[in-house]
């Protein structure tokens, strides 16, 4: 079975390629080929996990040779072990979730076809980089998801808004991937190769130093940066809400976003190498949860409030690979993953139903969609941290982490961040199911989504309830299965007890509920009051910090004005003095030239022609067309030959 | 004593007026008869010199038998040719006979 991994590659390949072409011919216009591939594909790396989870260190690597610089080789290959078993079990359950829902959210779309081809197309790329053995094809995958997304944000291009938000995605993430790929360099001059494996020997070896390691492990950080939308390159992310809901469970929460993460994982050694690498990324990532915490307080798109929070539980991933809880953050990403798309799927029905985005004109929904509301009643109990729910085993786990990197103001900040995340959760909730409906005509023609819809809401929900539960345990087994070394945190002691971190987190998660539920169920608070009590950090928030104007006024509009001048310059100097004059030279000289040809070389010409003309005039009056005239020239040549021949003649006669 | 001399200026003679009538006749039959007469000239020649420089020999006499039967061939060719040109063309003055012209 997993001799056989390529396929889990090539099979949405296949399917998206098969889908673009032929998808009008196929039942449904490809989308049953597309569900039934993803579900070939789940089963296999469903497979491929148990085996894993059986035999941790039963790692394999299938690779190719790629192509060879000098001695330097690089390979195109495959790796499963632990870290990408989990991640593709991951990555194809909910891709396939995602499918079989895009049925019914998409039914009416003119462009159906193509969207199932991106989507299988998005599900090979992140493959793809899930299964590289190297940073090389880990990077064609990067790019690849990239452009899987820019396709998909700007699905509905007659948009101007969505087209926009394709590109910002497209461009914001480039940034980070330059050094990304500077670091990818680095690595392949300074070791010599890309393969995972052999780049963890030689840094073992110690053919770097700390700070080199740590300043490349810091560019490939770039890279996740952009990817997985840290401060300050997340302002993509909320953006990118214009595509269609089910790509933005798919891509913008449960995978691509991850593969930051994912990649910080997967490069962990050189992280571990460079120490003050891992200090900065928890740094980043503690501002990025914080920060998008506290914009997804203030916003009123329900699907923008989730992209925070994404954005929010991204960097919760980050802090916990910065303070030394690898396992913890590919357990969050895995929880994160499920409960998180199916926020976004449960947005995506309450959508389908009523046709806005807006919070404000929502509410009283669970009377209209039961299935919808017990699905996404699962989601926000787990993403707030309650108990038996997954988010509460993995964010506990991160909250334990931080704690046993000895720095406590990380961790305050982590636990606040865990309320803040509980109370706009529940702010969300309440907003959208529970207060009396605001828009009577809205709530009145709500209704249940399809089955189609609801089937892998309850299956997401179910998954909530129960990963953490599964996975607990399992996630830190595979990952101590690596070719890395076991985490340098895990063993060192605990000197409080071991219910601390879980009462804290539950308290902080309730204490959210609650105030939550105050204001926006009791209205004990008036949230307007509270608005206009801090209006300036209420605006400021509603602005998103102004990242998106600090953009605007300090790279924007500077290369802006940089480029105008430039253009002018462009104008004036190339296009005017340069390309324009020497036209205008060219013009010149062949005027010169027409002049020297028309009369010179033509007259030359010419004066053979009517030399021969002049000639033949002369010539042809000889040719009479009379045999008696020409027998005349003869004789008359004969008479001129025989008067030459006796000249002779007479000469020596007169000797 | 009839010499050398004597028999080339004869076949000058008719040489000369052979050409003068190929050159000066309108009718393509006479123009044939001149030719004939140039061949005669030539024939003289031929027998005229055998005479006087090979007594023996008979080689001058043999071509100029050949030579009058090529000219009855020639005669016949050209007669034939002539009666095709007046069938067609009602005339047989040279002048007329230029359809080739353009």
């Amino acid at each position: 079975m997993i001799e056989h991994s390529y396929l889990i590659v090539l099979l949405p390949l296949l399917s998206a390629l098969t889908i673009f072409f032929f998808g009008r011919s196929l039942p449904l216009k490809g989308a049953v080929l597309g569900i039934c591939t993803l579900g070939i594909t789940l089963i296999h790396s469903l497979g491929i996990f148990s085996i894993l989870l059986q035999n941790p260190s039963y790692i394999t690597e299938i690779s190719i040779p790629w192509f060879r610089f000098g001695i330097h080789q690089t390979e195109f290959g495959f790796l499963i072990d632990g870290l990408s078993a989990l991640m593709l079990v991951v990555v194809t359950s909910v891709s396939f979730l995602v499918h079989v829902y895009s049925l019914g959210y998409m039914k009416d779309d003119p462009r159906f076809k193509r969207y199932y081809a991106y989507l299988s197309f998005f599900t090979f790329a992140m493959l793809l980089l899930v299964v590289a053995n190297n940073f090389l094809q880990m990077f064609i995958g990067w790019e690849l998801v990239g452009l899987a997304s820019y396709l998909l944000i700007g699905f509905w291009f007659e948009k101007t808004s969505a087209s926009n938000a394709g590109r910002k995605a497209f461009i914001t993430t480039k940034v980070g991937d330059i050094g990304f790929f500077l670091g990818i360099l680095s690595l392949f001059s300074l070791l010599g190769t890309l393969n995972f494996a052999q780049v963890q020997g030689r840094i073992e070896e110690g053919l770097i130093s700390a700070n080199t390691a740590g300043i490349i492990a810091l560019l490939l950080f770039c890279g996740a940066m952009g990817k997985s939308a840290q401060v300050p390159l997340h302002v993509w992310l909320p953006d990118a809400m214009e595509g269609p809901t089910p790509v933005s469970a798919l891509i913008h929460a449960a995978t691509m976003v991850a593969a930051g993460v994912y990649m910080v994982a997967r490069s962990y050694f050189l992280f571990q190498h460079g120490p003050f690498s891992l200090e900065i990324i928890a740094w980043v990532g503690m501002l990025t949860a914080f920060l998008a915490a506290t914009m997804a307080l203030v916003a009123t798109d329900i699907k923008r409030v989730l992209a925070f929070s994404t954005v929010s539980q991204l960097g919760y991933m980050i802090l916990s690979m910065g303070v030394g809880g690898r396992a913890e953050g590919m357990f969050h990403l895995t929880t994160h993953a499920f409960f998180k798309a199916l926020l976004f799927l449960g947005a995506g029905s309450v959508i389908h139903a009523t046709h806005t985005n807006n919070i404000e004109e929502m509410g009283g929904l669970s009377k209209k969609m039961k299935l919808t509301f017990i699905a996404f009643t699962s989601a926000w109990l787990a993403i707030s941290g309650i108990w038996p729910f997954a988010g509460f085993f993995s964010k506990d786990g991160i909250l334990e982490a931080t704690l046993n990197s000895n720095n406590s103001f990380l961790f305050w900040c982590a636990t606040f961040v865990a309320f803040l995340t509980a109370f706009y959760m529940t702010r969300l909730y309440l907003l959208v199911f529970i207060t009396e409906p605001r828009d009577k005509e809205i709530y009145n023609h709500a209704h249940e989504s399809p089955k189609s819809m609801t089937i892998p809401l309850l299956v997401l929900a179910l998954l909530s309830l129960v990963a953490g539960f599964l996975l607990e345990h399992s996630v830190p087994l595979l990952l101590s299965s690596q070719v890395l070394p076991p985490n340098v945190h895990a063993s060192s002691a605990h000197t409080y007890p071991h219910w601390l971190v879980p009462a804290i987190s539950s308290a902080a998660a309730l204490l959210g509920i609650f105030l939550s539920y105050l204001i926006y169920w009791l209205k004990a608070v008036s949230a307007e009051k509270i608005a206009s009590t801090f209006s300036w950090p209420y605006r400021l928030l509603l602005k998103k910090y102004n990242f998106d104007e600090f953009y605007i006024y300090c790279i924007i509009k500077p290369a802006d004005w940089l480029a105008q001048k430039l253009a002018l310059f462009d104008y004036h100097i190339f296009d005017q003095l340069g390309v324009d004059g020497i036209g205008f030279l060219t013009v010149k000289l062949s005027q010169i030239h027409d002049w020297f040809d028309q009369n010179i070389i033509d007259n030359l010409v010419d004066i053979w022609g009517k030399l021969s003309l002049l000639g033949s005039s002369i010539l042809r009056k000889f040719q009479t067309g009379l045999v008696q005239n020409y027998i005349l020239f003869i004789l008359f040549g004969f008479g001129l030959l025989m008067v030459w021949q006796l000249k002779i003649n007479f000469i020596e006669l007169l000797r | 004593m009839v010499s050398l001399h004597h028999y080339l200026v004869l076949s000058a003679i008719l040489l000369i007026i052979g050409i003068y009538g190929v050159i000066t006749r309108r009718n393509i039959i006479g123009i044939l008869m001149s030719i004939e007469i140039i061949f005669n000239a030539t024939n003289i020649n031929l027998v005229a010199f055998n005479h006087y420089f090979y007594p023996r020999a008979l080689w001058g006499q043999g071509f100029a038998i050949f030579v009058i039967t090529l000219a009855a061939a020639e005669a016949v060719v050209g007669l034939s040719l002539v009666l095709a040109i007046y069938r067609n063309l009602k005339t047989l003055y040279v002048e007329r006979i230029n359809i080739l012209k353009g």
